[in-house]
């Protein structure tokens, strides 16, 4: 057990070495200069030298990095080269913004799809399993910008039931803030749903099939309960992985959803940056959704070991 | 195995199984035919369009669907349909380079992996999830920001964000075929690591190949929609389905058709591969049914 | 023993010694006929062996009982438990789940994959009594559990109660099922093939274990194996089945020494692994068990039967010598048995 902690947190250190050093030689490595490029061609050379000197774009590569890892890890990454402001808090505010509407859509997700998939697996020999598993083949061809402008011309524009966009922080006027995180929130989650349905349903199927349910039966459980008992833990760790998976494609989903919506989170700072020219934020904002993602992953693993007696020993 | 689970699948077999192969021949024909469409859709705009899709026509703004303009036409008066038909063009071909880059380094990888010691197939494979925490439209974006938009800068992010799907299948089915006794005796026999890859694994895999390049080709066609609704993917005038959808938005109140013609052809497009991916997997190897 | 005339009464019908009786059960896929017209009865604390090639229907004979049969798969005749109101065939799950596991219970062929394996084996055993209310609390069940596993003969029980499946050998997983299938005393207890799985070294332990168990309970067993001297140590009678019906059963001793269906004398003779043919091969039954579904009309053995002549086109009617035994063949081995008479069923492996 402690083996295989040790050697996860390991394997996450890892990964997050390796990325911050992929990150930073692509950016740093690009044709150009990020000063120049801040500061657009017409920018006299000497202010570009200035620039460069103030941000430490004229030490070596490897003291760069360092100093921009330390800057990450001490939560204090320094000021944008454009804008000069500070990035730090500027990230924390809009990361924020964009956890309240991944976290919501992965709730919501997770709502809809484990009993939908449940109930798939159950009937899909029924007309009802094959109707729903239909719908949600359907449902994964959809990208979430498209549900998201669907759901919009429906609920805001037809209904008037829902503002179409806009955000307000929670503390500032919860109900509001509500409804402005409806539409979002349920764009980002019915699609994960779509595709978590077919692996809830996959992995119940599995286990469906697996005698040790039977073995449940013959004890005196009805079918139901013997999944309920017996199948939804097993079935969990495959669905779990998926889970931790597509994680980075919610985050990911989230920055177009921000843009649909016009929601100020990660990914409208993102895209915010990428036509300022903003290089650095651009390169703070990628390595810490590449962060998240390899830290949920690595949660992923702990999960397991809770779920799965079997991998708590030191066999793989 | 069992006399049971013998009995229980030989008693399964007959009506049962012809109940399974149903919907497996159903996705593949629908996904077959959704992707002859799109084909067929890109392959006709290179001769024939109703208007050109790059006109700009004042006089003609937002017109309602009519014999002149099937689906209407866009606030700068552009022909809806022949943007559409143009657009497949600008879908097919990313998702081609996105999926050719992809398997051509994902599936040697795969092999590698899978064929090598151990431990450089789990090296190999902590590599692979690390590259999944830059997914697609993270990756294009960067590259964006540094190279700049363009249609090859986005199939290239694409293509190499597809690279852990294509390795990790490919190890998989690798390590599958190095334990069976074809391989066995052909490693007893003294064939070399590269005859055997090429000669027994490459053959055997292939068919993991044309599914994941069928599966690959759908996220494609979604990354390059949301590229392109980003205004990351392929710049104006080149019509795509995700501009069309991003220059809609604005007139959502208003015009809600202009929305509806890209928004289905990108939903039709991706459940054409995804079912053809699927069909193709059943018709490979039944017993992966359900299984995903 | 002296032969019975063939007027003689069925095997005690009706008797309130009878445990189980299976009456005219098929069970059916499609329009397929897997399980045909399979009656008999097992009174209490009686050892009963099932014995027939892979693919004969044993196995869904006994799930016909627990009513576990696969999805598809449907059972049609009539099988009654003594204390159960209700015919089991047809019951809904809801009454089904009363029964199982407190009146019949189940030994599973795999015991590597038979038990949970994201729970502790204690609660796996104390869940059975919870479910049957046999014990009032968590507490007492786990107690009744950590007994169970001692009797089954797990060296300290108490700390094997709180380990998972994984971390035992399939010889002490097949113990912990034996365990939850003894658990509430049940009348009946099936055993799929129990010892099959096992190593050689450990299925003799197994095997006594699963003996001691039904005894101590006075229970009656149902054992299914193909293994013929498995049979001859566990069970009192044995019944023979191939192609989805009974073809002879008798006293285990009667029916293994003095065979009368062809198919039970070639079962026999393939397992002997002293009797070679001329040409020093072990003898077998020539040509192989057909699909299912796909046995001959008539005596379903006819195709293997080197004594098949034109009247075993039709199906043999069930010829009773005894309370329990019968056979049902129209050239059924001398009663003398002894060999010369005929050509005996058996052919050399390869021929055929």
């Amino acid at each position: 057990m402690i083996v295989r902690l040790v050697q996860r947190i390991a394997i996450l250190l890892a990964s997050l070495v390796v990325s911050s050093m992929l990150v930073f030689a692509f950016m740093a490595v690009l044709p150009g200069d990020p000063a120049r490029v801040a500061l657009g061609t017409s920018a006299s050379d000497s202010a570009v030298a200035q620039l460069r000197e103030q941000f430490g774009l004229d030490q070596p590569l490897v003291v760069q990095y360092l100093h921009w890892v330390q800057g990450l890890v001490t939560f204090d990454p320094g000021n944008s080269y454009v804008s000069h402001a500070q990035i730090g808090p500027q990230i924390a505010d809009r990361l924020q913004v964009t956890l309240w509407l991944v976290g919501t859509g992965m709730v919501l997700a997770c709502i809809l799809a484990i009993p939908m998939g449940i109930l798939m697996a159950v009937r899909h020999r029924r007309p009802s399993g094959l109707i729903l598993s239909a719908l949600s083949q359907v449902g994964v061809a959809v990208p979430a910008f498209l549900a998201g402008i669907l759901l919009i011309t429906v609920f805001a524009v037809g209904l008037g039931w829902l503002p179409a966009n806009g955000w307000t922080p929670p503390a500032e006027d919860p109900a509001l803030f509500l409804k402005q995180l409806v539409l979002p929130a349920l764009s980002l989650g019915m699609v994960q749903a779509a595709m978590l349905t077919r692996y809830v349903r996959s992995a119940v199927l599995d286990v469906l099939r697996e005698d040790y349910l039977r073995t449940a039966r013959a004890k005196g459980l009805r079918p139901t309960q013997a999944l309920l008992r017996h199948g939804l833990r097993n079935a969990a760790v495959p669905v779990v992985t998926v889970l931790g998976l597509h994680l980075a494609t919610l985050l990911v989903g989230a920055v177009v959803i921000e843009r649909v919506f016009v929601i100020p989170g990660l990914g409208s700072l993102l895209l915010d940056s990428v036509s300022n020219r903003d290089l650095i934020v651009v390169q703070d904002v990628v390595m810490i959704i590449a962060m998240a993602v390899l830290l949920v992953n690595f949660l992923v693993d702990l999960v397991y070991l809770v779920i799965d007696p079997r991998l708590r020993v030191g066999a793989s | 195995m069992s006399a049971l689970v013998t009995e229980a699948a030989v008693a399964s077999e007959g009506p049962d199984g012809r109940r399974r192969r149903r919907p497996v021949t159903g996705s593949l024909l629908v996904g077959g035919l959704i992707v002859a469409l799109v084909l067929g859709m890109a392959l006709l705009s290179f001769v024939w369009t109703p208007h050109d899709p790059t006109l700009v026509n004042s006089s003609a703004r937002l017109q309602e669907p009519s014999l002149e303009y099937w689906f209407g036409t866009d606030k700068f008066g552009r022909d809806v349909f022949s943007q559409i038909l143009m657009g497949s063009r600008t879908t097919l071909f990313v998702g081609f380079v996105a999926v050719g880059v992809a398997a051509v380094v994902g599936v040697p990888l795969g092999i590698v992996a899978g064929m090598g010691p151990r431990w450089f197939g789990e090296l190999l494979m902590r590599g692979n999830d690390m590259l999944l925490a830059f997914p697609a439209l993270l990756l294009a974006i960067m590259f964006a920001a540094v190279y700049g938009a363009s249609t090859l800068v986005a199939m290239v992010a694409i293509g190499i964000a597809s690279i852990p799907n294509f390795a990790r299948l490919i190890r998989g089915g690798t390590l599958q075929v190095m334990k069976t006794e074809y391989v066995i005796a052909a490693r007893a026999a003294g064939r070399g690591p590269f005859a055997i890859g090429l000669r027994h694994v490459l053959p055997n895999v292939s068919s993991l190949v044309i599914v994941q390049a069928s599966v690959g080709f759908a996220i494609a066609v979604l990354a390059e929609a949301a590229l392109s609704f980003l205004g990351f993917g392929t710049p104006p005038p080149t019509p795509s389905w995700g501009r069309m959808l991003q220059e809609s938005q604005e007139l959502l109140s208003s015009d809600p058709r202009l929305a509806v013609f890209p928004g289905v052809a990108i939903a039709v497009a991706v459940l054409g591969f995804n079912l053809l991916g699927d069909g193709l997997r059943d018709r490979f190897d039944p017993k992966l049914e359900d299984h995903r | 023993m002296t032969p019975v005339p063939d007027t003689a009464p069925a095997s005690g019908q009706g008797s309130p010694d009878d445990v189980l009786s299976v009456r005219n059960l098929d069970v059916t896929v499609g329009g397929r006929t897997l399980v045909e017209d399979v009656d008999f009865t097992i009174r209490a604390g009686e050892r009963v062996g099932l014995i027939g090639e892979s693919g004969s229907g044993k196995s869904l004979t006994a799930l016909s009982v627990m009513g576990l049969l696969p999805e598809g798969l449907r059972a049609t005749g009539s099988v009654r438990l003594a204390g159960v109101g209700h015919d089991l065939v047809g019951a809904d799950e809801a009454r089904m789940s009363r029964v199982r596991g407190k009146e019949i219970a189940m030994v599973f062929q795999e015991p590597m994959t038979a038990l949970n394996p994201t729970m502790k084996v204690g609660r796996q055993i104390a869940e059975v009594l919870l479910i049957h209310r046999t014990r009032p609390d968590r507490a007492s069940a786990r107690a009744a559990a950590v007994e169970l596993l001692a009797q089954v003969g797990l060296p300290d029980p108490a700390t094997a109660a709180d380990a998972y499946p994984h971390q035992f050998s399939g010889g002490q997983r097949q113990r912990v099922v034996l365990a939850i299938a003894l658990a509430n005393d049940p009348a009946l207890l099936v055993c799929d093939e129990p010892t099959t799985a096992l190593d050689v070294t450990v299925q003799a332990r197994v095997l006594d274990l699963i003996v001691r168990g039904v005894q101590d309970r006075r229970s009656a067993m149902l054992f299914i194996t193909h293994d013929l001297a498995v049979v001859a140590t566990a069970c009192e009678r044995v019944m023979v089945m191939y192609g989805g019906r009974l073809v002879e059963s008798g006293p285990v001793q009667e029916v293994f020494t003095r065979p009368r269906h062809r198919y039970t004398q070639g079962l026999i003779g393939a397992s002997d692994l002293t009797a070679v043919d001329d040409r020093g091969r072990l003898v077998t039954i020539g040509g192989s068990v057909p699909p299912a579904g796909q046995f001959p009309a008539g005596c379903v053995f006819r195709n293997r039967c080197t004594q098949a002549t034109e009247a075993c086109a039709t199906r043999p009617d069930w010829i009773s010598t005894g309370p329990d035994s019968g056979y049902a063949c129209f050239h059924p081995v001398p009663e003398s048995g002894a060999p010369g008479t005929g050509t005996p069923a058996i052919q050399e492996a390869g021929r055929g």
